[in-house]
């Protein structure tokens, strides 16, 4: 028994799949990557500024809270920066820096760190910022204002302030194309629909994140917006129009698909992805907000844990 | 290590199967041959690039012509594992003599004993602590002198019976455990003899039905017989079911191919596929009148009676670092350091040795570890192939939801576990669902050991039940 070999030994099974959470951050913002790029084209340094400066801020206040909670350093799992980059995907090119800086704080610490980090949040930690941005700063998302100085050869006009103000008239202008070619007033990463879509598409190929989640928010979107421009079309713009402005496509397949507030079970995926599509019409018709994504995001993630409780029967019971 | 496919040989290319349906992917590969047959090369590979679609793992299957097993020579000293704890003043002492075929007794209270795999003397008896506070007594035996071949069975079975089986063959290759059988309060209705092996990679049992088809027929008559339980079925996999047709000759056996995909062969998904019985949760396969055994177990008590002597050689499936498989047979108690010296394994520090499949199996500490009547694989991993485990929560992605055969919200239960609530990891999210396949372990992407926090979660409330139980039975006193 003297001079033994010392081996490994622990618990079954004995291999894995290789899955890492680093890699589906990595391959989230790989996704998130061409409406950024259009974004940053568009508007040039100030955007590369602001996403710039949203992810380092994002993953120093998560280095910083490891810090001070005497945690591990979890920075390297990616998942800080993940949020950074969405966060300043939704900001407008002319965001202050310290507007960036608080966002980011809101995010990393209230959204994610007090309730225990990664797979604690009840929300979606970027919408949490978002949403606790909106209220405090008014101004930073109104995106005609923000955006005034720039001249870009498209309409310079906010599509859903414009309609929500003047009605259907006011944006009979904007065309689909536009829209989903990234023509259009809006935060930096959330404007490029077809490159959202294909982003949301690879996610969803690759299985980072689920179909079932992305494609019954965008139907509750269109059946919901249908129906609304049905009984008004001319106070109420059609489906096609609220899917390709503000934040619906990024809501759809990056905010509302954040693992640990949403749902596991197929039934609660498409009630879940359901309601945020139909929540997010009625805040941006009825609402006082133009744009309803991040609170519909923040009510369904609420209502999650309530959603996921239906299931299948297991084995046996 | 694996995608969510596997190699398959077809005709000369190596294919990588999906569960998807792509087109697949060919590749042209030498023909593998070891112990002078083909085997169906799996190679356990990474998480494919279509995640959406579910990972599909399947059995070992073996195709091609018999061929003989890596036999290991006699060792000079057996181990063998007696099923209870030690306690002073054992029956048999050290320095007794023992033959080969001998059931040793230690204690005079229960009727544990282990058959002594060789001819020699007892040079230790110790306690062994094995997984999950299992406690045994370890008694070793020195091979010495010529092999001489102990009577008693010999003269018992002339008169084959159940209770000679389970008081002369508990310890034979397979582990024929006649307890299900012999239960008077739940009557077995279907015995199914298990020709595929629960775990992947390994081969042993399909090889039993290849080459001992004759002692596989003589044990199961023999048990229709002394059980008198009219329904016999023999699940085997589709690909060995062509050339498994002389087996089970008589009436009322029934052969079934089972699915190749893990894990099909777990006997309570056996259970709702072969016989269309969901097992209540918390019950087991024998109290739905099921009782299972390997084609090996049967094979021995077949060859027992016909030859009248206890059979005392284990077939196994070594699986090497490289994923190539070797079948094996050695008497059981051998030392699997004697193994890997005949089949040129070598180990270094750091690698893992694990009794059993890759799934379900446990590692064990040293090479010292004897092969047990129950041992179908042995299987050894390189140190840079061991997968580690994180101490990182769930994130909730739902991965193991999505794999799980049984259906249990997996994210919740290991929350519940982790925590320690065991209570309300049982009475809310179906804990004694759990088949225990380790799929939602494979899969974890916070690589939480969620398959260890099940079967800890399973034991500690076993603890809290058995003492719960002695303070009734302290205070009724």
């Amino acid at each position: 028994m003297l001079n033994q070999k010392k081996f490994i030994v622990s618990h079954a099974p004995f291999c894995h799949d290789g899955s890492r959470i680093s890699e589906r951050s990595y391959h989230t913002m790989f996704a998130a990557l061409p409406a950024i790029i259009l974004g940053i084209c568009q508007y040039g340094a100030p955007a590369m500024g602001v996403v710039a400066l949203a992810i380092s801020s994002a993953m120093l206040w998560e280095l910083a809270f490891n810090r001070v909670a005497k945690q591990p350093v979890s920075i390297g799992d990616g998942n800080a920066a993940v949020i950074g980059l969405l966060f300043g995907m939704l900001m407008p090119a002319t965001m202050p820096w310290w507007g960036v800086v608080i966002g980011t704080m809101l995010a990393i610490v209230v959204g994610k760190q007090i309730f225990g980090g990664i797979g604690g949040n009840p929300f979606s930690p970027v919408a949490v910022a978002i949403a606790i941005m909106m209220l405090s700063w008014k101004g930073f998302f109104d995106f005609d204002e923000m955006l005034c100085s720039y001249e870009l050869d498209f309409a310079m006009i906010y599509p859903l302030t414009a309609l929500k103000n003047f009605g259907t008239d006011a944006i009979s202008a904007i065309s689909t194309g536009d829209l989903l070619m990234g023509r259009q007033v809006g935060g930096i990463g959330s404007t490029f629909g077809l490159g959202l879509i294909i982003g949301g598409l690879y996610l969803i190929i690759r299985g980072f994140i689920r179909w079932e989640i992305s494609v019954s928010f965008l139907v509750g979107v269109f059946v919901t917006a249908l129906l609304f421009n049905i009984s008004d079309s001319a106070k109420y713009a059609g489906p096609v129009f609220h899917i390709f402005t503000g934040y619906t496509l990024v809501g759809a397949f990056f905010l509302a698909t954040d693992d640990s507030s949403s749902p596991v079970n197929c039934i609660p995926m498409f009630l879940y992805g359901l309601l945020g599509g139909v929540m997010t019409v009625l805040i941006r018709n009825l609402g006082v907000y133009a744009d309803g994504v991040i609170f519909a995001i923040l009510v369904i993630n609420l209502v999650n844990p309530i959603f996921d409780k239906i299931r299948p029967k297991a084995l046996g019971k | 290590m694996l995608e969510t496919g596997c190699w398959k040989l077809d005709a000369g290319n190596w294919k990588l199967e999906t569960g998807f349906k792509l087109p697949s992917l060919h590749f042209k590969f030498q023909s593998t041959t070891f112990n002078g047959f083909e085997w169906t090369l799996f190679i356990m590979v990474k998480r494919s690039f279509f995640g959406l679609a579910k990972p599909q793992f399947r059995y070992e299957s073996l195709n091609g012509k018999p061929f003989e097993p890596e036999k290991i020579s006699t060792p000079d000293r057996v181990t063998l594992f007696l099923k209870r704890p030690f306690a002073p003043n054992p029956l048999v002492r050290t320095g007794d003599k023992v033959k080969t075929g001998q059931k040793l007794s230690f204690y005079e209270d229960g009727d544990e004993y282990v058959i002594s795999s060789v001819t020699g003397t007892v040079s230790s008896i110790s306690p062994y602590m094995g997984d999950f506070g299992k406690s045994y007594t370890a008694v070793s035996i020195d091979v010495a002198g010529e092999e001489e071949t102990d009577e008693q069975f010999g003269t018992a079975a002339e008169e084959p019976t159940l209770e000679k089986i389970k008081a002369f063959l508990d310890f034979t290759p397979g582990a024929p455990r006649m307890d299900a059988l012999l239960d008077a309060d739940k009557p077995i209705k279907t015995i199914v003899v298990c020709g595929i092996d629960r775990d992947l990679l390994i081969a042993t049992n399909q090889y039993v039905v290849k080459s001992r088809v004759e002692a596989i027929n003589n044990g199961i008559s023999l048990l229709k017989k002394l059980s008198g339980v009219a329904h016999i079925m023999i699940a085997m996999p589709r690909a060995l079911m062509k050339e498994a047709g002389s087996i089970g000759g008589a009436a009322g056996v029934e052969l079934r191919a089972i699915d190749a995909g893990y894990p099909a062969s777990l006997p309570k998904m056996m259970m709702k596929e072969l016989l269309g019985k969901v097992v209540p949760e918390g019950k087991t396969c024998e109290d739905m009148g099921v009782c299972f055994l390997n084609a090996e177990a049967v094979a021995s008590v077949g060859s027992a009676f016909k030859n009248r002597k206890i059979p005392v050689t284990k077939t196994l499936t070594l699986i090497k670092k490289d994923m190539t498989k070797v079948l094996v047979e050695t008497r059981i108690g051998t030392p699997i350091s004697d193994i890997f010296n005949t089949c040129d394994v070598s180990l270094d520090q750091g690698d893992r040795i694990i009794i059993g499949g890759p799934m379900t199996g446990s590692a064990v500490y040293s090479d010292d570890y004897p092969v047990q009547p129950d041992t179908d694989a042995i299987m050894v991993q390189a140190n840079e192939d061991v997968s580690p485990v994180s101490d990182y929560p769930c994130i909730n992605c739902g991965e193991c939801v999505r794999i799980c055969p049984a259906k249990i919200q997996v994210s919740m239960l290991v929350r519940f576990c982790e925590a320690g609530e065991y209570e309300d990891a049982a009475d809310l999210y179906d804990l004694y669902s759990c088949i225990e396949c380790g799929l939602c372990s494979f899969v974890c992407v916070s690589g939480m050991p969620v398959f260890q926090y099940i079967r800890l979660a399973k034991y500690e409330l076993d603890r809290v039940r058995i003492a719960e139980a002695e303070e009734e039975a302290t205070e009724n006193a």
